[in-house]
């Protein structure tokens, strides 16, 4: 065996578990479980005492058989109450939570009295949490629940993906989705039972929950959600052991985790706080370009081919619109206006992309009005997608309708394509 | 006469002892587009799931190709409410795609190249296959179905239920879904289709289930879509039936 | 209640009625929050500001120097409010799920806590196994205010706020807990309400932190509230109750903490789930063994009927044929409740026996006629609005004669019309 410091133990077995906490806690979380992980770790007390009241000394397999049998025990009472009286879910949850750590607290306080025998030392850790205490053969408890738990999710992960994504699916397959969803369970209550004894009661709930949901921000894929979540875990335990000391060592690496989780909740690309902001912001600034555009070309229609030379103040009082100066300014820049003092004139580039989008908007307004009670869920689409989103033959349908009307703007072909990537990018096509 | 691909018999269901089907017995033939029809409440959805074994009957069987589901569920592809699953779950689209092949996988067995390519192939046919990468969420409403469909076009099978394929979809998937149903009878598979839209009725199916609580016709569309059986369907409904399984309700013993 | 514990005070009663009172209070204060809690779906939320407000006391003992009552209610609030708010924004704008982001706020901010707590408070008050487990068994040593021990006043403060507040927004708590849209678009902001439930849950939370821990705070928030809300249909009851059930597991739970010397709060806690556990197993109309009887007698009177239905066809083909009890046991089912079921009909005199062969009396031919009627009817009512070949009647008529009431049969009679016969042509009796 090799030997480790006291530090070094602590750190492999704080990763350790972060890493399959975040492996498992992944499944639970997209189960909708997050908070089963919070009731086991509470139901598991009673069990701990009665184990170590039996055992008379603290020794993690004996501690965590007890806590198992009582985290089943647990589950099982929920499943009874929910099913046999019109008592909620997450009712059941906290009362059999509740109640089981009071049986648990009033057994601590019976084997903390002096006359009950006993090295009660490690006790405490089941509710705190502490690290320190850690022994070689912890650490091999760990890492052979660790290997079991991630063996088991790589040999079920098929499974595992069906029955959380939709077991009604599942079930028409033949998969036995009440066995591999007590598996995903069983899997839960292990992993929260051997972490008790290292971050506390409380604070295992988040190591289930806060890998998951951090890595949530970062992936679309199961696989890689599992992947990142365990190694947000491992860090977390990692990291939290090391820059925390001195603190208690569960809220140290719980508060690792949670900056983890805050900063994926700030910057992550797409999901991220940060990019939806933006990602707002340029659609609304899109919209406001294609409103002026608009304004424009509607404003001149009559006179066409000829492009028009539009008056900024007859534009102002077009429509209503915010901040108009540097809409102007940033179309100018980005060569679909000229824009001088009191006038405004669409470039060739401008006229098109004008013509494409009034045409668009004109498509749309017609399809609504005459289709829509057939199908009105579409109102929140994009004006753009109109000639994707419809059969060709609905569309060319409209245009001849608009074209009856004398209002299908025609799209001027000959204009060339804009030198500039800021054409493609305001064109704002979302397909593929 | 072709063979009959589904039965019923003398089936009722009942949820939370409150019977919602009352003695349903049928049969389609194989081959057929099959509307299911009725109001709402009228049971149409329970009829899926009783098919499929996700909800228990109270009696009576269900038979597929003549040997029970459980014999024949290798035959059986199923579309399910859209709004059935979570769309934030981590998944691509391809692996809800993927997803129809696993049935047949059975345990342990991952989905390989063959699967892969069963899964392209099935996007493809469903106007899909640019869309192979995205998260399901990013999807429109119309995507999101027929992404249900590739899945259920990836579990081979013989005889298909879709629940509610039309709901919240635009006119072009409405078309490409009909498109694909046609070309699935082409190839001798039956289809049965939860259905609300009375107008299309006869333009989609050439079969149709008329169910309010009880089965009030089945048969093809011509002899059986008619104004009467409609009224039958539409014109309320059987309050003896409500009030008995109200009775039933408060009385029965619990599963 | 408050001018009865004045009263104690000058006689400075025996230090377990301290003790008992400030269980009871606090369990009041709570249960009466814990009806809207489950009716909201939200039982989970008093676990977590339980112990989301750590941070918020650590941070008003810091800035205040001092456990002052009103430092720590402003700080429990401010982090009680600030939990509510995390954890729907984070559900709504970053989509986490909402069970997962209530754990992630609640959890993280304990974390925080007790790290300030080790920075700020080190040796102080803030002993975390206290924050569990309380410390019921001092308090009638702890400070006086006013010849109350504090925390006894705390909880009694807490509790006469929440039964005011209660008694002054009764509908509107109702309303929103019923359909929150409805609430708000009728004026009574669900949001509102949601924030002013949190915030008394929040400074509930606080002031029985200190004499009873929070594992009992999160047990009295939901568990009597759960066992009132199986024996009663009412909500002005199930609160009343949830407070009785309240003070009777305070008084248990003492009992059992000074006789097994133990952790008093702890004992109560477990008094609670106790009165729940029974409430499962012998509420009236929603326990378990009120369903298993239930169940019992239906099969008992399924039996019964077919029992006597079946002597009363033989009766009516004027058959020769004649049942032994044994004969007609086994072709209902033959198991040991059929055997209960054919001497109950004797008891009843509804059956009787010549030469050990079952015959029906005069009472029980009459009860067998209404059965056959509504067998019968049944029968007719398939075949005319269903549509059912006759030979697909007889079982579902069957399954479902023995449900039929007069009413109903007089409904089907009505539909039918002169109908006498059954669809196999037999007569419908009377």
């Amino acid at each position: 065996m090799i030997s480790l410091s006291l530090s070094e133990k602590v750190m492999l077995g704080t990763a350790l578990l972060g890493g399959m906490a975040g492996v498992v806690g992944s499944f639970a979380v997209l189960r909708g479980r997050a908070l089963v992980g919070d009731m086991l770790a509470h139901a598991a007390l009673p069990g701990v005492c009665i184990a170590f009241l039996i055992t008379g000394h603290r020794d993690l397999l004996g501690l965590s058989a007890g806590a198992l049998v009582s985290g089943l025990i647990a589950i099982g009472a929920v499943t009874v109450i929910t099913r046999w009286t019109r008592t909620k879910e997450d009712a059941a949850i906290g009362i059999v939570l509740s109640t089981f750590f009071g049986v648990g607290v009033v057994l601590l306080s019976i084997i903390q009295k002096p006359s009950t025998s006993g090295n009660k030392a490690g006790l405490n850790s089941y509710l705190f949490g502490e690290p320190g205490g850690m022994l070689n053969s912890d650490l091999i408890v760990l890492a052979v629940v660790a290997a079991v738990v991630l063996a088991g999710v790589a040999l079920f992960f098929k499974e595992f993906e069906l029955t959380c994504f939709d077991s009604d699916f599942a079930r028409s397959q033949g998969w036995p989705t009440l066995w591999l969803d007590l598996a995903m369970l069983a899997m839960l209550a292990v992993v929260t039972i051997v972490g008790l004894p290292i971050v506390g009661v409380i604070l295992m709930a988040a190591m289930i929950i806060l890998p998951a949901a951090t890595s949530r921000f970062w992936t679309n894929r199961l696989p890689v959600l599992l992947l990142v979540s365990g190694l947000v875990g491992a860090a977390a335990g990692l990291l939290g052991t090391q820059v925390g000391r001195g603190y208690p060592a569960g809220a140290a690496i719980v508060l690792t985790a949670s900056s983890f989780f805050v900063v994926s909740l700030l910057f992550a690309p797409q999901r991220g706080v940060i990019s939806t902001l933006l990602s707002e912001y340029r659609l609304r600034r899109r919209v406001a370009e294609e409103h002026l555009l608009r304004a424009l070309f509607e404003l001149g229609e009559a006179e066409l081919p000829a492009v028009p030379v539009i008056d900024v103040q007859v534009l102002r009082d077009y429509r209503h619109w915010w901040s108009l100066d540097r809409l102007l300014e940033r179309a100018r820049e980005e060569e679909l206006i000229e824009w001088s003092a009191n006038h405004v004139q669409l470039t060739p580039l401008g006229l098109r992309r004008a013509s494409q989008i009034t045409k668009a908007h004109r498509l749309w307004e017609l399809y609504l009005v005459r289709h829509a009670d057939i199908a009105p869920d579409h109102v929140d689409r994009d004006a753009d997608d109109v000639e994707h989103l419809l059969p060709e033959s609905l569309v060319a349908k409209l245009e001849q309708e608009l074209a009856a009307e004398g209002r299908l703007p025609t799209v001027l072909a000959e204009v060339p394509d804009s030198p500039h990537v800021i054409g493609a990018e305001a064109s704002g096509s979302v397909s593929p | 006469m072709s063979k009959t691909a589904f039965e019923v018999h003398d089936m009722t269901v009942a949820y939370q002892r409150r019977p919602v089907l009352w003695d349903i017995d049928l049969a389609i033939p194989e081959g057929k587009l099959v509307g299911i029809v009725g109001p709402n409440g009228a049971g149409k959805t329970t009829l899926i799931k009783a098919a499929l074994g996700l909800v228990p009957l109270a009696s009576g069987k269900v038979e597929i190709y003549g040997k029970s589901y459980e014999e024949q569920r290798h035959l059986i592809g199923y579309v399910p409410q859209r709004e059935s699953v979570d769309w934030d779950f981590p998944v691509t689209v391809r692996d809800v795609v993927l997803m129809g092949t696993y049935g047949r996988l059975g345990w342990f067995r991952r989905p390989g190249k063959s699967e892969r390519e069963i899964a392209d192939r099935c996007l493809q046919q469903v106007g899909m296959a640019g869309y192979a990468k995205r998260q399901i969420r990013q999807l429109s409403g119309g995507q999101q179905q027929r992404v249900f469909l590739a899945r259920a076009l990836a579990e081979e099978a013989q005889l298909y239920f879709l629940d509610e394929p039309f709901a919240g979809v635009d006119a072009a998937t409405e078309t490409a879904i009909v498109e694909l149903l046609h070309a699935l009878r082409s190839t001798g598979k039956t289809v049965l289709v939860v259905h609300h839209d009375l107008q299309t009725v006869s333009d989609y199916f050439d079969y149709v289930i008329l169910l309010n609580m009880r089965l009030v016709a089945c048969g093809p569309v011509e002899t059986t879509f008619t104004t009467e059986n409609l009224q039958k369907t539409y014109g309320g409904r059987l309050t003896i039936l409500d009030e008995a399984a109200e009775a039933i309700r408060r009385q029965k013993p619990l599963p | 209640m408050s001018s009865n514990t004045l009263m104690l005070a000058f006689a400075e009663p025996d230090p377990g009625i301290w003790i008992v009172l400030t269980g009871a209070t606090v369990n009041v204060a709570c249960a009466l929050l814990g009806s809207f809690l489950i009716l909201r779906r939200m039982s989970m939320m008093g676990d977590a500001l339980s112990h989301a407000v750590l941070p918020g006391l650590v941070v008003a003992f810091a800035l205040s120097g001092s456990m002052g009552i009103v430092p720590m209610f402003i700080g429990a609030v401010a982090a009680g409010l600030l939990t509510t708010f995390l954890t729907q924004t984070l559900h709504q704008y970053a989509r986490v799920p909402s069970d997962a982001s209530m754990g992630i706020v609640f959890t993280a901010l304990f974390a925080l806590g007790v790290i300030l707590v080790k920075q700020f408070a080190g040796g102080l008050h803030f002993d975390i196994g206290c924050v569990y487990q309380g410390a019921l068994e001092y308090v009638p040593f702890a400070n006086r205010v006013w010849g109350l021990p504090r925390p006894l006043l705390s909880s009694l403060i807490v509790m006469v706020v929440n039964i005011f507040v209660l008694i002054l927004l009764w509908k509107e708590l109702k309303l929103s807990s019923f359909d929150a849209e409805l609430a708000t678009t009728m004026g009574f902001s669900a949001t509102l309400m949601h924030y002013l439930l949190m915030m008394l849950v929040s400074v509930t939370t606080v002031a029985s932190f200190e004499a009873v821990g929070s594992i009992l705070v999160v047990a009295m928030l939901i568990v009597p509230a759960s066992t009132a809300y199986l024996l009663t249909d009412r909500l002005g009851p199930m609160v009343v109750l949830s407070a009785v059930l309240g003070v009777l597991s305070a008084v248990l739970g003492y009992w059992g903490g000074m006789h097994w010397d133990t952790s008093i709060s702890g004992m109560m806690t477990v008094a609670a789930g106790g009165i729940f556990a029974l409430a499962v197993l012998f509420a009236p109309q929603y326990g378990v063994i009120s369903k298993v009887l239930h169940n019992l007698r239906m099969s008992l009177r399924v039996l019964r009927e077919d029992l006597l239905a079946m002597l009363y066809r033989i009766e009516e083909l004027k058959s020769t044929k004649s049942l032994t009890p044994h004969e007609a046991q086994t072709a209902v089912g033959g198991t040991w409740l059929a055997k209960i079921a054919t001497s109950q009909l004797e008891r009843r005199g509804q059956v009787g026996e010549r030469d050990s062969r079952l015959i029906l009396t005069e009472p029980g031919r009459d009860a067998a006629r209404q059965l056959v009627r509504s067998h019968r009817l049944w029968e007719a009512y398939l075949v005319k609005h269903l549509g059912l070949p006759l030979d697909h009647v007889h079982v579902p008529a069957h399954r479902v004669e023995h449900y039929i009431d007069e009413r109903i049969q007089k409904e089907i009679a009505a539909d039918l019309e002169p109908a006498a016969q059954d669809p196999h042509g037999r007569e419908i009796p009377e």
